[in-house]
């Protein structure tokens, strides 16, 4: 057991390694964020009424901090299916460790990886006006969560990497399904413009229970969710408790199975 | 070296540290055969290579043998732990070198080599120790610090089998170790390799080049559709071809001439007309060479090409198989498609 973790740690110590050796890499991957934080103040912050104080920038942030960490998905499919295809895979499975050793470590390195983006992104968005009010501890626990639901994100993103052939289809498998799945929901603008079916969805979409959960966590009023009084919209916080869980509770034990028979030919 | 020990002392035979026994593999539901009853054995100390063409089943029993493929039917045993009952002990005791350099490109070799002696539970000090030496020998050392991805292919090789060797395996198996690397790149690794061998590890390789297999190994066992079709080492198998042969090429006008003057000194000849070559087997090489010689002379015609063959791992091939080994590459080009999309 303890020999396990340590050789998750040994694996999750690459992908940040992988940081220090190609900081291009983390300056893209903070860029690209920092870029939509101010694209979206900038951009739609003039045109929606945002109705909270300290204007739009206060719900954007948690908005686009969620469809970040969702985007961990992307990371990790892409990163398994170029481990796949190089055989390094096929390496790692040949030594003697552990069968979830590689999939626990390569989900708590990309997550952890988030960090770094999380920090730029929430100094941008204080330098754009972000002010979060209910305190500190509330405000760390924002963070937790949303570490938590990279790390579960992470958790699909392995199945989609060992099951695809080439990492560039990983990449645009990643992309249909996640883009829309973060607009689809209340993280940049108001649910109530959107047809009645497409509400409901956006209503129960994971994406929006975590987007209303920070901002509760945050000290902002969730403007941008309520169109029903469902459950969801009611407990966000719980509601994504329960989201993470049962992502993680289907695709680990999945992308465990789908580890020990992965093979690159 | 146990077994050395022991079959000294008069009480075992050789050991045998790689048994393989009947082994089937199908992919696709039965549609693609990679491995049909393939048996082979490899002593300890010794290297066996698994000739064959593209798609024959060589990576396959490699896969089978190194524990990441569980064969349908058959038994393999590595170091006499069978690989499907305790795969975990099995890779303890084996190193593998896949078709790919299998290392994370954006790390330095020696974050590559450190990343799989922790991977293999060696401590952080036994780690460095390690990763130092493997890398000095492997003539690594100054590029120790830069990135897999500036690195040449054979570089890349060359870490690849030091990432292989960090536990000191008790067996080693090589896919392909030669394939896409340039003649330069090639010869460093055969350097490389044959020291291992010096060095007494037991190896599997896999190979399409007869050419490495004859420099390379002990044994040979050629493969075809997933059997072996042939085993012995290079001068058995070549002796099932036949001895020497001579062979000359002329202008076409006297080939005619030329091949009856053949025929008469050495008692056979055999002409191909689009090739204007003329074949003959020999016994005593060099003194047929010099009949020929004076006897063309006496008859003033010039061969454009004149020389000793001995029979090549390919003429092998072919008279095994009946087939070129080329023909079956283009063909299992797609059963090899077939397998990737499995």
């Amino acid at each position: 057991m303890i020999q396990t973790i340590g050789d998750c740690l040994v694996i999750t110590k690459r992908q940040l390694m992988q940081l220090i050796r190609v900081p291009e890499v983390v300056i893209f991957a903070t860029i690209q964020p920092a870029m939509f934080v101010l694209l979206f103040r900038y951009v739609f912050g003039g045109a929606i009424a945002s109705g909270v104080q300290g204007g739009y920038v206060q719900l954007l942030m948690p908005g686009i901090f969620v469809q970040t960490v969702a985007f961990t998905l992307a990371g990790t499919a892409v990163g398994l299916a170029e481990d796949m295809q190089k055989g390094l895979i096929d390496r790692f499975r040949s030594l003697p460790i552990a069968r979830s050793a590689v999939v626990i470590g390569r989900t708590l390195g990309d997550s952890t990886q988030n960090i770094v983006t999380l920090v730029v992104m929430a100094v941008v968005g204080f330098a754009v006006g972000w002010r979060p009010s209910s305190g500190v501890f509330k405000i760390l626990l924002a963070f937790l969560f949303l570490l938590a639901f990279g790390f579960s994100m992470s958790w699909i993103g392995v199945l989609i990497g060992l099951s695809v052939r080439e990492a560039r289809v990983a990449q645009n498998l990643v992309f249909i399904s996640v883009f829309p799945l973060t607009f689809l929901s209340n993280a940049f603008a108001p649910t109530t413009g959107m047809p009645r079916v497409l509400q409901y969805f956006a209503e129960w979409n994971p994406v929006s229970t975590m987007v209303a959960a920070c901002r509760q966590l945050f000290g902002t009023p969730n403007h941008f969710g309520a169109t029903a009084n469902s459950w969801p919209s009611q407990n966000p916080l719980w509601m994504s408790l329960i989201y993470m869980a049962l992502i993680v509770g289907i695709f680990l034990p999945l992308s465990v199975r789908r580890y020990k028979h992965a093979s690159s030919k | 070296m146990r077994g050395q020990g022991l079959a000294a002392l008069g009480i075992v035979g050789a050991m045998k540290s790689v048994i393989a026994e009947n082994l089937s593999k199908t992919y696709r539901n039965g549609e693609v055969k990679a491995l049909d009853g393939l048996s082979l054995d490899v002593e300890e100390g010794t290297v066996l290579a698994l000739l064959g063409p593209n798609g024959a089943g060589k990576t396959t029993t490699v896969r089978v043998l190194s524990t990441l493929l569980v064969p349908d039917s058959g038994h393999a045993s590595v170091g006499g732990i069978d690989v499907v009952k305790d795969p975990d002990a099995v890779r303890q005791i084996i190193g593998l070198s896949g078709q790919y350099a299998a290392l994370d490109e954006t790390l330095t070799g020696w974050d590559n080599l450190t990343m799989f002696g922790r991977l293999y539970h060696l401590s952080g000090a036994a780690t460095k120790k390690r990763a130092t030496e493997l890398l000095e020998r492997f003539s690594l050392t100054d590029a120790a610090k830069r990135p897999i991805r500036t690195y040449s292919g054979g570089m890349r090789r060359r870490l690849d089998l030091a990432a292989s060797l960090i536990i000191k395996p008790k067996v080693l198996f090589l896919d392909e170790p030669t394939t896409g690397l340039d003649p330069r790149g090639r010869m460093e690794m055969w350097g490389v390799i044959d020291e291992l061998v010096k060095g007494g590890v037991t190896l599997l390789l896999t190979t399409q080049y007869l050419e490495e297999a004859d420099q390379l190994a002990d044994d040979i066992a050629v493969i075809d559709r997933g059997t072996v079709i042939a085993r012995g080492s290079s001068d058995e198998l070549k002796s099932q071809v036949g001895g020497e042969r001579l062979e000359i090429v002329v202008e076409a006008e006297h080939l005619a001439e030329a091949s009856q003057l053949v025929a008469r000194t050495l008692g056979a000849s055999h002409v191909n007309e689009g090739m204007r070559l003329i074949t003959a087997p020999v016994n005593s090489g060099s003194t047929s060479l010099i009949q020929i010689l004076r006897a063309f002379d006496e008859a003033k015609i010039h061969p454009l090409d004149i020389g000793l063959k001995r029979p090549s791992l390919d003429d092998v091939f072919i008279s095994l198989t009946g087939h070129v080994a080329e023909e079956v590459v283009a063909d299992d080009a797609k059963t090899a498609k077939k397998k990737g999309r499995k």
